[in-house]
């Protein structure tokens, strides 16, 4: 890839090929225990970095969820705001500080 | 056919016939007749333009990029504090690599309040990534623009350019110019071609976007390299120049210097003053010589070495003061492009001329006389040195 002059973008969806993980200093983390797939933290993620993806293999507080799609935060775009960790309804969501 | 022209109208007329697109211009003296004469070629129908009439320079600064954005040819004009005030657009101009072309009536900087030439202002703007030409005269200005507009359009160039022009003693004094028939500015200049990505909506981009630390340097550094590239575009330009139009410019004019052994440097309508009292000089057996540079930025170390890597004295004219630095900006300059050299040339930095003081031929005979005797690496010629306390 080759820089265009005067930081011109030409083509849509650049912002995904840059990834913002590494602006993060604290991280989230969601505790799948509690999680109660009510998708309030996927709403809320301005980035969007929080994905829904199967999650028949991940432990549920009820059992009527284990068929529901769960919350799945994507580290690579992930900058670390809270607001994820703030807005959860059930507190499911820790705000961890990582080692690089 | 010859015009009897001030300095502004050669800047206007030079808009006229480089068919710019839009000019937005706020008014500030030495530089409002710039603005006034574009608006009465517009009201004659002599000219067919946008004139933009902003609140503030930077304002005119601001549109002038969202035209050129839009592919238009775009040129203003100002001055002194009115340069200041655009200096934050500055940078984005040329980091987003649009040709606009701006003439400059090279005035004081306040305080104190001076609307008198001297070249502080512009030099305040070295870093800003913009080419920056000097006129002698008024032929110059109109030359320099068009040759401006072709050197900043160029696809490996894509920078701004200021054409800076010393108050008064040009903006506003009349000499005879050469104005060129349009066809043959056109053939010269051209049609502005779009090398460069703009604001269409059949084309969506994004244009002067964000860069992270991922990227930021890269974007410095291109703009670096077109600024070196720049060179041989604007040793071109001006080849192509003379051969159209008899008029031979380069970037350093080099005034009796082959055989010089003692050397002025210089930039804008000084040069003159210089060139006389070079002629008087060499009538009383004195070796001397001028070096004017029309192209400080990109800054023509190549051409500068030839005569000045051996063993001759010079004295750098500066119109400008580097408060806390050793030199003035054209000595810091020349003194640092000389450092590797084995044999090098003396330098003394001679301020003059600051805020409109005028240069006599006696001032510029008395830097060759009292040169020896000077022994402070600045020279300040013209002090009054009655009317200020001195440190002991």
């Amino acid at each position: 890839m080759v820089l265009e002059k005067g930081a011109s973008v030409l083509d849509a969806g650049s912002t995904s090929k840059e990834e913002t993980g590494s602006w993060r200093t604290l991280t989230p983390k969601i505790n799948y225990e509690k999680c109660i797939r009510c998708d309030v933290c996927w709403t809320y993620c301005p980035e969007p970095a929080i994905e829904k993806v199967d999650g028949s293999n991940k432990p549920v507080p009820y059992k009527q969820l284990a068929k529901k799609e769960i919350p799945q935060i994507n580290y690579s775009y992930c900058k670390g705001c809270g607001i994820c960790v703030n807005e959860c309804p059930v507190k499911a969501i820790d705000f961890e500080r990582m080692v690089k | 056919m010859y015009k009897m022209l001030k300095g502004n109208e050669a800047s206007a007329y030079a808009a006229m016939l480089a068919s710019v697109d839009v000019i937005p211009a706020y008014p500030i003296t030495p530089s409002t007749l710039f603005p006034e004469k574009i608006s009465q070629f517009l009201a004659n129908n002599e000219m067919d333009a946008a004139f933009i009439p902003v609140e503030s320079e930077h304002s005119a600064m601001s549109a002038a990029i969202g035209a050129s954005a839009t592919g238009a040819r775009v040129m203003t004009a100002t001055s002194s504090q009115g340069l200041a005030y655009m200096h934050e657009m500055l940078p984005i101009a040329s980091g987003m690599r649009m040709p606009i072309v701006m003439a400059i009536g090279n005035r004081a900087l306040s305080a104190p309040l001076n609307i008198w030439n001297d070249q502080q202002d512009s030099i305040s703007e070295r870093d800003s990534g913009w080419l920056q030409f000097y006129a002698e005269n008024n032929q110059e200005v109109l030359d320099l623009i068009l040759l401006a507009f072709k050197i900043s359009e160029n696809k490996n160039v894509l920078l701004p350019s200021m054409v800076c022009m010393d108050a008064f003693l040009l903006t506003h004094v009349m000499e005879p110019v050469e104005v060129p028939e349009k066809q043959s500015v056109m053939d010269f200049v051209g049609k502005k071609e779009i090398n460069y990505p703009i604001v269409d909506v059949n084309k969506p981009a994004t244009l002067g976007s964000f860069a992270g630390p991922d990227y930021y340097t890269e974007f410095r550094y291109q703009v670096s390299k077109a600024m070196e590239g720049s060179v041989s575009v604007i040793d071109h330009a001006f080849a192509e120049f003379s051969k159209k139009f008899k008029r031979h410019y380069s970037r350093v004019e080099a005034y009796k210097a082959e055989d010089a052994e003692f050397l002025y440097i210089s930039m804008g309508s000084i040069s003159g003053t210089i060139k006389e009292a070079v002629d008087i000089l060499r009538e009383n057996g004195v070796k001397a010589g001028l070096l004017r540079i029309i192209t400080f930025r990109p800054f023509p170390s190549d051409i500068l070495k030839k005569y000045l890597a051996k063993n001759v004295k010079v004295a750098v004219i500066d119109r400008n003061v580097v408060p806390g630095a050793e030199n003035s900006a054209l000595s810091t300059e020349l003194k640092a492009m000389l450092y590797c050299e084995k044999e090098k040339a003396e330098v003394k930095d001679v301020i003059i001329g600051l805020g409109g003081r005028d240069v006599t031929i006696d001032n510029i005979k008395d830097i060759y006389y009292s040169y020896e005797k000077n022994k402070e690496p600045v020279i300040w010629l013209q002090l009054k040195k009655e009317l200020v306390e001195v440190m002991p």
